[in-house]
């Protein structure tokens, strides 16, 4: 039965221009957990490690520590340490130093500090490097410096800012099963910020997802993939489908002029609702057995399966088939229910969903030369 | 095009040393007139030694230079520190008064500070006021901009996490600053405190209307003495000083380049050997 | 909370600043408008300004001169060292400041002893015959010590300028067909334009204000502003009107550097024109 170790209440950040980055941040984090704050950028989940790292006073709200409040303490003076996205070693000092500085500060006897920075250049697989200087480190070995200069503190939290951003993905991949094996065999609290949903749902056991200073939703990878709460969470966390529908009664929708059943209940009867499907979950079948029937527009090969878009009825949808279909090609699709997922509609509906383009901004050059078009 | 740029090159540097040739000629030059040579001598440097008049003000002018500079290069650089700090139109403010003494001309700085002193004699009811701390403050006044301007860079190109981690590791803001921020900023220091030295010890114009009769300097009194013909001993010290100066100078060029080098070869080496 | 304690680690360089460059400037304000005498306030020391308007010409049409010199010679060894591996730039560099960390007196000193009537280069004509010629105490010695004197000032800021400029953006010009006359004044020569300033405005404001330069190698028809202003303070004690004289110089050179900022951009973003 794990504790609750931090609570933040009530947390807004406004900064000196107007821009009011956190907007009403309430969050609890248990000891030993591992936990992450995703979202695009600008969503306020660095701001919210830097006020729980004590590098910003928060505007209003309050952060708790233990049950105590810590607004008004310094950085210097939490138990707490970071890992900076750009690993902020100290050029003069070597790696030994680097990882002892923290316990030199604390002055703690000369033996202890060697028995630890021993045990921690262990941990993070740096054996030998002991007087290497930083810049003639590679990027993963300065990542692991990085990483073991924090941890040999014993913090009670460990911070750690879009750490693997710069490597590149074989490394990256290694480092998130290394970094989750240390919080695991440590037990210290990981607040993890990233806004790379693969890597969250990797390594997360819990997952807050932010957008705009508000939080979407909280809750384990599994159910923040399988049960996003709306459209935003739904399109961020891996490939979502997302259709305007009507909830007819429990465990019935209709969409795209088609009833089907699903696994839904508990909302109003011909309640508008945002229908997510996740691509992997559309089978593809004979015409006259589908549910639905659309003409393929396009097709990739992503080796693992074919991206297919295909248009029903002026939408266009994203479906993921190791079975080839050519463009223009008639096709029929049948959806389990389990593969339907019902949200609430709320201020992101009509915004994601729809696969004319993958990026929104992509869309906007769209519209644009379609007005340019117009207007000749 | 780039064989003209090389030819005008080599001119200029031709030009530029031409006094330095023509004074050092004239330091092992026996007679006094520097266009004659009458014969080869080295009587000139032991002049120079055993003239303490001449010594005494060399001496001056070294006080001067290291107490200005030390001054400047400690109170410039945490205002450098405090400069970083600010945003908007207070750090703007700031960096217009550091520029003013560097776009003003010497002569309107040198007399600015002189009628600055003669206003406070007046006040003070004082006839001479001119003397050691006045040509002090005038020197540590016009060294500032120097440390400024050297360290602001290095405080701008410091990875700004630095001073958090050392923070987020325990050290209160002062202990950042000596155990992390300093050694980032060390170049920017050094080149700021040596910039300020030389350009104090060479300095004459300002030096000259904040001069008493009591404490002068080296430059102040070549000019002094140009009513009467130069002593060749001066000639003896100019070509020493660009000696040592010079020496200065090769060294610190091999020093960098050695440093460069080092830190070019050794990732090659340690990738090599990771694999 | 950082920040804040941070700030007030400038406050005593702020402090002295205002002490020593803001108040003597006022000062000078105060003595340019009162009379030598009455103490009385009063415009007459401006409008006596006019008797010295040939000076302030000639001061101006001599820097402006030696400006433009400094720009010709200036530019190509810029160019060249712009160009060359790291290394052999910082040597270059070195070299170049090297005599300007030497006596400013002395050097110029040696041109005195090159360019006199019984100098080095008339003894050396005087082998062929040639009369001496009347070198110095002329407009052109004058211009000569301003250029070598000031040249570095321009060679600096155009090279560090020169160095910056993204060698692709040539690339690009070569390969939308530009030949290298065309890509020297369509891409180069545009984009050194805050180095040109740079240089114009470091070598204009101290030329316009020497009076050193123009005592050795100028004569009588050569007095300059800074000349008068010398006397105003130490010779004939007129302080009132060497402030005066010193205030028209400032704010004339507050206008040519303002003219000249406004053709282009400042080259940092702390405050005016700086190297």
């Amino acid at each position: 039965m794990s504790k609750e170790l931090i609570r933040l209440t009530d947390l807004t950040m406004t900064f000196e221009d107007g821009e009011t980055v956190l907007d009403n941040i309430n969050l609890y984090i248990n000891d030993q957990e591992f936990l992450t704050l995703l979202g695009p950028s600008g969503c306020g989940k660095t701001t919210t490690l830097r006020i729980i790292g004590g590098f910003l006073t928060p505007t209003s709200g309050s952060v708790l520590f233990n049950g105590n409040k810590i607004n008004d303490v310094p950085s210097y003076q939490r138990k707490i340490n970071t890992v900076f996205q750009r690993y902020a070693l100290f050029p003069h000092l070597d790696v030994y130093d680097n990882i002892a500085f923290g316990l030199r500060i604390a002055k703690l006897p000369e033996k202890e500090i060697d028995d630890r920075v021993t045990d921690m250049l262990e941990i993070v697989s740096l054996r030998g490097f002991e007087n290497r200087k930083i810049t003639a480190l590679s990027g993963g070995q300065q990542q692991r410096v990085a990483i073991a200069r924090a941890l040999v503190n014993r913090p009670q939290v460990l911070l750690l800012d879009e750490p693997l951003g710069a490597l590149d993905l074989r490394l990256r991949k290694d480092m998130q099963n290394e970094l989750k094996r240390i919080q695991q065999q440590m037990g210290i609290t990981f607040i993890y910020v990233t806004h790379d949903q693969e890597e969250a749902l990797t390594m997360s056991d819990t997952i807050v997802v932010m957008n705009k200073g508000k939080i979407q939703q909280i809750g384990t990878p599994e159910d923040i993939y399988n049960e996003p709460k709306n459209a935003f969470v739904a399109d961020f966390i891996g490939e979502s489908n997302i259709l305007d529908g009507v909830m007819l009664d429990d465990f019935k929708v209709k969409f795209v002029g088609h009833v089907f059943e699903c696994v839904d209940k508990g909302f109003q009867k011909n309640e508008p609702v945002d229908v997510v499907i996740r691509p992997e979950d559309v089978d593809i079948v004979p015409l006259e057995q589908g549910q639905l029937t659309g003409v393929v527009t396009g097709v990739t090969f992503k080796g693992v399966h074919y991206d297919t878009i295909v248009d029903f009825k002026g939408f266009k949808w994203l479906i993921q088939t190791t079975d080839y279909c050519p463009v223009d090609s008639h096709i029929g699709i049948r959806i389990e229910p389990d593969g339907i997922h019902i949200m609430h509609k709320s201020e992101y509906s009509g915004l994601y969903g729809d696969y004319s383009s993958y990026s929104a901004e992509y869309d906007e050059i769209a519209e644009v030369s379609e007005d340019a078009e117009d207007e000749e | 095009m780039r064989r003209f740029n090389k030819t005008m090159t080599v001119l200029v540097f031709i030009f530029l040393y031409i006094p330095m040739l023509v004074l050092g000629v004239a330091s092992f030059n026996s007679g006094t007139d520097v266009a004659t040579f009458k014969s080869f001598t080295f009587s000139q440097y032991g002049n120079l030694f055993r003239d303490d008049a001449l010594l005494t003000l060399l001496r001056n002018s070294v006080i001067i230079a290291v107490l200005a500079s030390l001054i400047s290069t400690v109170f410039g650089t945490m205002a450098a520190v405090g400069i970083h700090s600010m945003k908007g139109r207070m750090r703007r403010a700031v960096m217009t008064l550091t520029d003013i003494p560097m776009t003003n001309p010497d002569i309107v700085t040198g007399v600015a500070l002189a009628l600055l002193f003669a206003f406070t004699g007046t006040l003070l009811r004082t006839q001479s006021v001119l003397g050691f701390w006045t040509l002090l403050i005038a020197h540590i006044t016009f060294d500032f901009p120097y440390v400024i301007l050297n360290v602001m860079p290095k405080l701008q190109q410091m990875d700004p996490d630095l001073e958090e981690a050392a923070l987020d590791l325990g050290c209160t803001p002062y202990q950042a600053f000596m155990k992390v921020v300093i050694h980032e900023i060390m170049p920017g220091i050094l080149s700021g405190a040596l910039m300020a030295f030389t350009m104090s010890l060479d300095d004459f114009v300002i030096s000259y209307f904040v001069t008493g009769s009591s404490f002068i300097t080296l430059p102040v009194e070549i000019y002094n003495y140009t009513k009467k013909p130069i002593q060749p001993k001066i000639y003896a010290l100019f070509t020493l000083m660009f000696a040592v100066i010079l020496a200065l100078m090769v060294l610190m060029n091999f020093l960098q380049g050695r440093g460069e080098k080092e830190a070019r070869l050794r990732p090659g080496r340690r990738e090599a050997r990771a694999r | 909370m950082l920040r804040m304690k941070n700030k007030l680690l400038a406050s005593p360089y702020i402090v002295w600043m205002i002490l020593f460059i803001l108040v003597p400037l006022g000062i000078v304000f105060y003595y340019a408008f009162t009379d030598s005498i009455t103490g009385q306030f009063t415009f007459s020391n401006l409008s006596n300004m006019g008797a010295y308007l040939p000076i302030f010409l000639r001061s101006i049409w001599l820097s402006f001169f030696a400006s433009v010199i400094c720009l010709l010679i200036g530019y190509p060894v810029a160019y060249y060292i712009a160009l060359c591996p790291p290394r052999k730039q910082r040597l270059l560099e070195l070299l170049i400041m090297l005599p300007m960390c030497m006596s400013f007196l002395l050097r110029t000193l040696a041109w005195v002893a090159i360019l006199e009537d019984t100098g080095i280069l008339n003894s050396f004509f005087g082998v062929f015959g040639i009369g001496p010629l009347p070198l110095i105490r002329t407009n052109g010695a004058v211009i000569l010590g301003m250029v070598y004197n000031y040249l570095p000032y321009m060679i600096l800021p155009l090279y560090t300028v020169i160095m910056k400029i993204d060698p692709r953006l040539v690339e690009a010009a070569a390969d939308l067909g530009c030949r290298p006359g065309k890509v020297f004044t369509k891409v180069i020569l545009p984009l050194s334009a805050p180095g040109i300033l740079s240089g114009v405005t470091m070598v204009f404001v101290p030329a316009v204000s020497t009076f050193y330069i123009s005592q050795k190698l100028g004569g009588t028809g050569t007095t300059l502003i800074g000349d008068v202003i010398e006397s105003q303070f130490k010779t004939a004690y007129n302080p009132n009107l060497g402030a005066a004289m010193s205030l028209v110089l400032m704010v004339l050179i507050f206008l040519c550097v303002s003219i000249m900022n406004h053709f282009g951009e400042s080259d940092s973003e702390d405050g005016m024109v700086t190297v």
